[in-house]
């Protein structure tokens, strides 16, 4: 968007010469990072990334006021320079609660996406190299967990929880999340299976594990990479979504959800109470799903 | 074509199979005694209380209830709640506006999803394109419980043109809670169509319906767009599936009785038979227009193959 130059019409794929000589050197990779590094945007996405991590791991650097602390003398007030988000119902200081709430977004969304990427580089690349009763087995297990929507199976599974945790929120996200991400793999291995450096590397005698961590999955991890980033967005609104209805986390916890589900029934006359946190939370599905786009753009040479 | 079909049908029957049994061995897992809860304050004898856990086969394993269920099933009776009332008769009821509330939602998508798109593919990295792809990104961020939010601060209360919350109000009571369920789905659309457009640009076909001097209007009109809205089409289909599902947290936001909230409703109060039987109503919904979807596009695309 920002470096492209403005008269490129769609129908004429000339203009490309000048980036192909620039582009004829180094992998994929450091061919991706040359492209991602000069856009402010993939800046843009990773500052605020860092700032949530930096956020979950120490509140204290963004805010001193303890989040569980209600002064009732000063509740339900406006944002001020004291107050920058305004006061909830309890008196309670609405930016330190969005701040501390950092941590429950942030921690699940790396639980949940790493254990699903995990998930579906092993299976997926198993079942995508072996093929047959493997493939089988593994493709059809997966449609039938592809077949229950995440919220409706959340809703049920989460229910089976006396106590609710992080770590509860966690396990359901990451039974109902894997398997968009195991088909995405699978393909991937299946499209370079039949290659001939794979048949060179196996002539060569090379095991089965090694063809599939040395030969295949460097070469078929790209669109996981770029879905992975998104979901880490998708997760973040889920455990949002699913607390906010009341199945997830439970006062007296902190998170984006249980403030936002707080400031119900009082979003027309507190609207800030709303306005907030729900702009924090957006925006940090925000970075987490440009920046997969980013990514999408800089793997992908057919785009430039 | 006969047999592709037969084909696709007997695959979804284990899937079919393995997610309701899913649903059903969690939602027989739920702590808590159904029978006993029903009674509430009340006292509730021994006797009773076995007659019912008989009546409702809650004395057999997991296995044998669950196909005591499907055989139910296959006569269309999906059971009944513990006050005896037919789950189909709930279906029944709150079918219809899900359904009302899924189509506005689908009209958004494919009206405004698709001009977008179509507008932002023809002059790519224009002004309108730029537009197209901050906004779809933006739309997509904000989680769905958000934007009903900040839907119904701004167009029902700070605006007042449009109902905020239930269905008291007929047709224009669905409005706000299509849009904002539409939304994401519209942003996708959105984005598909254009990606999907500027590809089939590059072709050669259009190449050559350009050089045979046609006028661009009927190069993009009739050779480009047609093509382009195949995977569009496929979208469609299947977000519509999910659409009549219901939609547990729009509905939630917007007062909606709808199928979502029944589910919801069900879990909360832990009325398993309720839940079982929605969800496998949704599952069915879910996968007939998956199938639907699958038969539509080996239609619509001859490269595909039928065996």
């Amino acid at each position: 968007m920002t470096d492209a130059p403005t008269t490129l019409q769609p129908l004429e794929p000339a203009a490309d010469d000048e980036d192909e000589d620039q582009l004829r050197y180094g992998s994929l990779s450091a061919d991706a990072w040359r492209q991602l590094r000069r856009r402010p945007l993939f800046w843009l996405c990773v500052s605020i990334i860092f700032l949530l991590i930096v956020a979950a791991i120490v509140p204290g650097l963004f805010t001193s006021i303890d989040p569980q602390l209600g002064d009732q003398r000063n509740n339900l007030q406006s944002p001020s320079a004291e107050h920058w988000f305004g006061t909830d119902l309890q008196g309670r200081d609405q930016y330190a609660r969005v701040v501390h709430g950092a941590r429950v977004s942030i921690v699940v969304a790396f639980v949940v996406t790493l254990s699903t990427a995990s998930i579906a580089i092993v299976l997926g690349s198993v079942a995508g190299y072996f093929g047959g009763l493997v493939d089988a087995v593994i493709s059809r297990i997966t449609d039938v967990w592809f077949a229950i929507p995440t919220v409706l199976g959340g809703i049920v599974m989460l229910q089976l929880f006396e106590q609710r945790t992080i770590g509860t929120l966690c396990l359901v996200l990451i039974v109902f999340g894997w398997t968009t991400k195991l088909r995405l793999v699978r393909s991937a291995v299946v499209a370079v299976r039949n290659a001939d450096y794979i048949d060179a590397a196996r002539a060569l005698g090379a095991s089965h594990r090694r063809i599939i961590t040395r030969h295949i999955l460097p070469n078929a991890l790209t669109p996981l990479v770029v879905y992975t980033a998104i979901t880490f967005g998708v997760v973040i609104a889920a455990e949002a979504a699913l607390t906010f209805i009341g199945v997830g986390l439970r006062k007296p916890a902190v998170s984006w959800g249980l403030i936002i589900s707080d400031s119900r029934g009082r979003i027309q006359t507190h609207s800030y109470l709303l306005l907030f946190p729900g702009m924090i939370l957006s925006m940090a599905v925000f970075s987490f799903i440009l920046l997969g786009d980013l990514l999408r753009d800089a793997f992908d040479p057919r785009q430039r | 074509m006969g047999r592709y079909i037969i084909r696709r049908v007997l695959q979804l029957i284990p899937v079919f199979i393995g997610a309701t049994f899913l649903i059903f061995a969690m939602v027989f897992a739920l702590p808590g005694d159904p029978i006993r809860a029903l009674a509430g304050e009340r006292s509730q004898s021994e006797s009773v209380r076995e007659a019912l856990r008989e009546e409702y086969n809650l004395n057999d394993p997991l296995p044998v209830q669950y196909a005591k269920y499907v055989g139910g099933l296959a006569k269309g009776d999906f059971g009944a709640d513990f006050r005896g009332r037919p789950v189909s008769d709930t279906i029944k009821q709150r079918v219809p506006i899900t359904a009302r509330l899924a189509l506005v939602a689908f009209l958004f998508e494919v009206i405004i999803g698709v001009a977008a798109g179509m507008l932002a593919g023809i002059r790519q990295r224009g002004f309108f394109d730029s537009l197209v792809l901050i906004s779809t990104l933006t739309v997509i961020s904000i989680p769905i419980f958000v934007l009903g939010f900040l839907a119904q601060i701004t167009f029902g209360l700070r605006l007042g043109i449009v109902p905020v919350a239930g269905i008291k109000q007929g047709w224009v009571s669905y409005i706000l809670p299509g849009l904002v369920l539409g939304s994401v789905s519209l942003a996708y659309v959105a984005r598909l169509t254009r990606s999907s457009l500027i590809d089939n640009l590059k072709a050669d076909y259009v190449r050559t319906a350009v050089s045979k001097g046609l006028s661009s209007r009927r190069v993009v009109g009739v050779h480009t767009l047609r093509n382009s809205l195949i995977p569009v089409v496929t979208y469609l289909g299947i977000d519509l599936g999910a659409l009549l599902g219901g939609a547990i947290i729009t509905e939630s936001v917007f007062n909606i009785p709808g199928v979502g909230g029944a589910v919801f409703d069900g879990v909360i109060r832990q009325e398993g038979t309720t839940v079982v039987g929605l969800t496998t109503f949704i599952i069915i919904v879910y996968m007939g227009m998956t199938l639907l979807v699958d038969i539509l596009y080996a239609v619509l695309d001859p490269r595909i193959r039928y065996d």
